[in-house]
């Protein structure tokens, strides 16, 4: 049988030319290896022309199944992993994981050992603003800043990897301490750093505060309001950035936050300079916490020495004594003994709050493991800011929010 | 609580031309290049490895050339991504070191696994493990990166033992008083 052919009606086709010729909406998949999602995010864009109508962000490209993975290991077991939620500041995840799930057993740990760990997350936040900030500069195109930024953060890990031995994955702390002590002549060293990191972060803002081009591509971009960034459960500098003072080391301190004195920024507008600022003078007082640190560093010890049944016996003890021997071999096999009960802890990290909502039956296995990460929640805002954006717009946006997928995934 | 709110000024003429921030930007540019280098040629300068650095996990051996490793299996047991493989075995009876009983017969570290967190070191009764300073591993196959016994002591060598526990004990016995 031969085709019917249909040639298409030239006169009905000119009649329809005004819809024809009509702008088309285009779908448009940006990532998730796309340089400036940060990692594995992937946005299904619906684009007007050059204006995005629709945003639909897909995550768990980098999902591991962190808590699930939490339920079949001893607590201390579970410490390299939260390394792996956001890998730009794993001291501060270490921290609030470590209080956590101290907080079930209601263990303080001793005063230096809790200044080592404000010490520690403290530094963490600049390295993690560093990183944010160079990439949020190289997002909109100005590359310098990346460079310096990254040179900065270099000193910072040289620091890190002399305290825990690792530069990247620190696992630093253990339930009831951290594993090992500050060695010597490091505080000065971090004194020295912070000495010298104050005139260079003033270069590195200097690249972009008053930058006509970076104005340009951030002032009005992405603006989120006080209630919008309340009812997406925004937190970190985004949330200070649109104007909410919400600061968890002001407003629950914990872990000795209360005694050292730092201001908390807020932005006026909630657009993305705002955010920019916000995390620039974040730096800036971080390291006025950490000098307050270095300056009444506290002795004692840098573990919890009568949690037996939670802290590790000092190596010496464990090569030269059976008791010790035993509780070692308890302590890794059992894993740190914790009664039942549930417990919800949150702290204030680089991205906002993490949580971290631990379930007990006893013994030495969570039951369960929530993990309330910040980056999840901070992006849960762009389907609602993209909207109306230019398409290069949303790189701004991606790059003021700062979010890390390792961390949204997990 | 002090609260800092952040002030926004509006650029200035000068500041909208652009000109001050090209000057800005040339003046970091030209201080750059004339101050320290900030780089490192790596593979034929190497950064210094600071004491207590995790590397690459290595079995070693006592000062007295004993295998120190006596397979408790503590570290296979904390293994977070379980790249350890510990076949026990015994020591036979003539050995000099044949109170010791066990030694393992097989052990494996993969490293393809191995995340350098350390724990194995931190557990070990022994001292017998250690992540020492080497932290560039590579390798044309898999099997390759899967490191036996014999590669572990190779890469371990002999570090010192302050306690010598195995020693005493043996002198201990010898004196009629083992425990």
């Amino acid at each position: 049988m031969a085709t019917e052919l249909k040639f298409p009606d030239s006169a009905a086709k000119a009649a329809g030319a005004e819809q024809e010729f009509s702008p088309e909406q285009m779908s448009l998949s940006m990532g998730p290896s796309h340089p400036s999602t940060h990692g594995v995010l992937r946005l299904q864009l619906e684009l007007d022309g050059e204006i995005v109508i629709k945003c639909d962000p897909v995550v768990g490209y980098l999902h591991r199944g962190d808590e699930k993975i939490a339920e079949n290991m001893t607590y201390n077991q579970f410490v390299p992993y939260t390394d792996r939620l956001d890998y730009l500041a794993p001291l501060a995840n270490n921290m609030a994981y470590a209080i956590a799930v101290e907080r079930l057993v209601k263990l303080e740990v001793p005063a230096r050992c809790q200044a080592i760990r404000v010490l520690t997350a403290e530094m963490a936040r600049i390295s993690s603003h560093l990183m944010g900030l160079g990439a949020f500069g190289l997002d909109v195109g100005a590359w310098t800043v990346l460079v310096h930024s990254l040179n900065q953060r270099e000193h910072l890990y040289k620091l890190f990897e002399e305290l825990t031995g690792a530069r990247f994955t620190t696992s630093y702390t253990r339930i009831g301490g951290v594993s090992r002590d500050v060695p010597a002549g490091w505080l000065d060293r971090v004194g020295a750093f912070c000495d010298q990191f104050l005139p260079a972060l003033e270069e590195i803002l200097a690249l972009l505060t008053r930058n006509k081009i970076f104005l340009d591509r951030t002032v009005g971009v992405g603006v989120i309001t006080k209630a919008d960034a309340i009812a997406y459960g925004i937190t970190g500098p985004n949330l200070r950035g649109s104007g909410i003072a919400l600061d968890l080391r002001k407003d629950k301190p914990y872990s000795g936050y209360e005694q050292y004195e730092f201001d908390v920024p807020v932005g006026t507008k909630g657009d993305s300079y705002d955010r920019y600022l916000v995390r620039g003078e974040e730096m800036r007082q971080s390291v006025r916490i950490v000098r307050q640190i270095i300056k009444n560093f506290p002795g004692g010890d840098w573990f919890a020495r009568d949690a037996r049944k939670i802290f590790a016996p000092p190596k010496d003890k464990i090569l030269s004594s059976m008791e010790e021997l035993i509780q070692n071999f308890m302590l890794v096999t059992e894993g740190p003994q914790m009664p039942a009960g549930e417990v919800y802890f949150e702290a204030e990290n680089p991205k906002g709050i993490l949580g971290f909502y631990v379930v007990s039956k006893g013994g030495g296995v969570p039951w369960r493991l929530k993990i309330r990460s910040p980056s999840f929640c901070n992006l849960s805002i762009l389907p609602k800011i993209c909207v109306g954006c230019l398409i290069s717009d949303v790189v701004t946006l991606l790059g003021s929010l700062d979010f890390v997928m390792g961390e949204c995934d997990r | 609580m002090a609260v800092l709110t952040l002030e926004r000024k509006p650029l200035t003429f000068a500041e909208r031309t652009y000109l001050p921030q090209i000057f800005g930007g040339l003046k970091t540019t030209f201080a750059h290049l004339v101050r320290k280098k900030q780089t490192l040629e790596y593979p034929e300068h190497r950064p210094a490895i600071p004491p207590g650095y995790r590397g690459v996990p290595t079995l070693v051996m006592d000062p007295n050339g004993r295998e120190k490793c006596v397979s408790c299996q503590l570290c296979e047991f904390v293994c977070p991504p379980k790249a350890i493989r510990i076949t026990p075995g015994e020591i036979s009876p003539d050995a000099p070191n044949s109170h010791v009983e066990k030694a393992p017969q097989a052990f494996e570290i993969d490293m393809l696994r191995c995340i350098y967190c350390g724990l194995c070191q931190e557990v070990c009764p022994e001292e017998a493990i250690f992540l020492q300073n080497q932290f560039s591993m590579s390798g044309y196959t898999r099997a390759e990166m899967v490191h036996d016994k014999a590669r572990l002591y190779e890469l371990g060598g002999t570090l010192p033992d302050k306690h010598l526990k195995w020693d005493h004990k043996k002198a201990a016995a010898a004196h009629g008083n083992a425990h």
